[in-house]
């Protein structure tokens, strides 16, 4: 029978939680979970106190510490942290946490991690629900069929206050992916290439949501790095429909529920996905096979080409802007148009970031490096793991005496140099191959050049200490 | 229709002539360490103001210019509107970026589009947004390249721009324009329908008894 009123996926997570509109016609979302770290938080928390406010729900609230933590030894806590302005950040957020009764993963806690680490290994994030954060690639969280954004502190405030999210509907897309990946080719370079396909503001105003036999293909962990980047195609929020890889990596979180209630969850978490023949706003499709192991040249996302590409030329761009931006950025990242990147030596590489920090990225960095030693070029190597528990299985595996004895350093879980607010930064016009998701200028540090790749790419460019084709 | 002119909206433009200008370019990582919602002004597009790296310990005042950014120029230090460029916000949700443009004083930003992120958080702190075709902001730049300077007015209430010889209509939602002229507390606002979001939170609960602890 056919079904009178096709929905997407989206439209259902929007229907599920949508609460009403305001006089104003501003519509209210409910929020389901709300992810806090210490940076965007401390403003809203003083909103708060200075209304004489109350959090709405502190069962729906989770914190942790990530962006300002130092990935060095941690064993003095927060003394141990010598940038006196981190410290009172993260202060902040354990006193607000306390005077709020937030639940606080801290510091020294084994569970502590990147926020959006954290929240699906432990189970918070689940299908159908709606998820906020202080952070843009609050996206991630997609992968598990939810609808997640990143919001700005105003939000957070408003969010923790009154539970709901002050938005109208956004448009619906859809990308489709089908056929297997190549050899060496990633769920990272997936989501670069949709990016450079397209571009940075391709998804602005819509939710994207992935699917087809490539994304069904990929394990929890890949659909995370593909939803994760959606924002970098301008989507605030990016989605994959649950399936039973998605149930069978919840069933033993922490937090999904247990036991009888499991079953009544997973009967409801089945219902989120879209209909056959609902309606999206924009369709893309791509095969996977024209996918190339990807590498970013310039200072946005949508500045990557495939590694055995070239550089691109002026010629190459029509419109005066688009070659104001292209020459501007060919400047910052020095580089010649036309060149090969393979021609351009390394000086750090990183491991790490929501996009790729966790157990599987780890493992296809190892199978990489298997026993050899980092090129002299490099002067610093490191993997900073996404969490406290990614770090623990890690070594369980054995992973973290691969990276030791081929010259890289194994960090404490946190943000680390994806955005270098903590010490792990680059020097001036230093060049990094990072597994991270933003090459804009000075996000890795001042002057730094940012070149983003997949994790078996960045393990390939430390031994050769440039980059190199991983396909063949 | 009568003209009504909003007198803080409207004022002299600086064009900043770059696209996809990210949130971090807007204002740097280092300055996200404050707790405050003040001060950021100084340290508005940091990386290109000035020519050495800042941090919250500089003295700003001490600093030296790069006088090669549009911002530093004589002529354009007391705009309060900034005309640029698509996608003009684009990459991480840091309100930062939108408290730094109005601290330095902006009041409206002109460009053809913005990332969805900073729309949000621009209108919560009473920072007007005006999205208009390329060709338009082709035709701000024209004008701005021959006569140095351009004064702009802007009609929130009616959604118009208007330049010498020219005006532009403009897409404004209504409770972004509600929020912009108003000024309005948004928490106070949505406590006001809090009973909707009982009845709401009520049902909801039925459904998903596991999400509530």
């Amino acid at each position: 029978m056919n079904n009178p009123n096709p929905k997407t996926l989206y439209d259902k997570l929007w229907d599920t939680h949508f609460v009403g509109s305001r006089s104003d016609n501003g519509d209210l979302l409910y929020i389901d979970l709300h992810m806090v770290h210490e940076v965007t938080s401390p403003q809203a928390f003083e909103g708060l106190k200075i209304k004489g406010i109350s959090p709405r729900r502190v069962d729906s609230v989770v914190a942790t510490v990530d962006h300002n933590v130092p990935t060095t030894d941690r064993s003095e806590g927060l003394r141990g942290i010598k940038d006196t302005i981190s410290r009172d950040q993260i202060q902040a957020l354990q006193i607000n946490c306390h005077d709020f009764g937030i639940d606080l993963i801290d510091l020294n806690d084994l569970n502590q991690g990147i926020v959006h680490v954290v929240g699906p290994e432990q189970g918070f994030t689940q299908p159908g629900m709606t998820i906020v954060c202080g952070d843009s690639h609050t996206s991630t969280h997609g992968a598990f069929g939810c609808l997640a954004m990143g919001i700005g502190t105003s939000e957070v405030e408003h969010v923790l206050a009154t539970q709901c999210l002050v938005m109208n509907k956004q448009k619906n897309m859809r990308i489709s992916i089908n056929g297997p990946l190549k050899k060496n080719v990633f769920a990272k370079d997936l989501t670069m290439f949709l990016i450079g396909k397209i571009g940075t503001a391709g998804g602005t105003g819509h939710v994207i949501e992935y699917d087809g036999s490539t994304i069904e293909s990929l394990s929890m962990e890949g659909r995370m790095t593909v939803c994760n980047m959606a924002i970098e195609a301008g989507a605030r929020a990016g989605m994959i429909a649950p399936d039973q890889k998605t149930f069978d990596y919840l069933k033993s979180k922490p937090h999904t529920p247990k036991g009888n209630e499991y079953e009544i969850a997973l009967e409801y978490w089945k219902t989120f996905h879209s209909d056959e023949n609902s309606n999206f706003d924009t369709v893309h499709n791509f095969f996977a096979e024209e996918i190339e192991p990807q590498v970013t040249w310039g200072t946005s996302p949508e500045m990557v080409i495939g590694v055995k590409d070239r550089i691109p030329s002026k010629e190459d761009y029509t419109s005066q802007t688009e070659r104001n931006n292209f020459e501007a950025a060919l400047d910052y990242m020095g580089l010649s148009a036309g060149d090969s990147l393979e021609n351009y030596s390394l000086d750090q590489i990183f491991i790490g970031s929501c996009t790729n920090s966790r157990i599987e990225d780890l493992r296809e960095a190892a199978e990489i490096l298997d026993g050899n030693v980092i090129s002299k070029k490099i002067k610093r190597a490191m993997i900073v793991p996404g969490s406290g528990l990614v770090k623990k299985q890690a070594e369980e595996e054995g992973l973290h005496e691969t990276f030791i004895s081929s010259g890289f350093e194994w960090r404490e879980p946190g943000c680390s140099m994806c955005l270098g607010m903590n010490p792990d930064q680059l020097g001036e016009k230093e060049r990094c191959a990072s597994t991270s998701n933003r090459n804009f200028e000075g996000r890795q540090g001042h002057l730094g050049r940012t070149h983003l790749v997949s994790p078996a790419m960045a393990a390939a460019a430390a031994l050769a200490g440039n980059f190199i084709d991983i396909s063949s | 229709m009568n003209k009504s002119i909003s007198n803080i909206f409207s004022g002299e433009a600086v064009f900043l002539d770059k696209a996809n200008v990210d949130t971090d370019q807007i204002i740097p990582k280092q300055f996200l360490k404050s707790i405050k919602r003040t001060g950021f002004g100084p340290n508005l597009f940091d990386a290109w103001r000035y020519l050495d790296k800042g941090d919250l310990n500089s003295d700003n005042s001490k600093r030296k210019l790069n006088p090669d950014f549009i911002l530093n120029h004589d002529l354009y230090k007391s705009c309060n509107i900034l005309i640029t460029r698509e996608n003009f916000g684009c990459g991480s949700s840091r309100e930062h970026a939108v408290w730094a443009l109005t601290d330095y004083g902006f009041t409206t930003i002109i460009a053809p589009s913005f990332a969805d992120i900073f729309k949000n958080n621009s209108y919560k702190n009473g920072l007007l947004l005006i999205e208009i075709d390329e060709e338009k902001i082709d035709e701000i730049f024209k004008q701005i390249t021959e006569k140095k300077t351009i004064n702009i007015e802007v009609d929130v209430h009616n959604q118009f721009i208007y330049l010498e010889k020219k005006q532009f209509l403009f897409e404004l939602d209504d409770f972004k324009k509600k929020f912009l002229l108003d000024g309005i507390d948004e928490v106070g606002f949505t406590l006001q329908h809090q009973n909707k979001i009982e009845d709401f939170e009520k049902n909801y609960k039925k459904t998903v008894p596991w999400l509530f602890k």
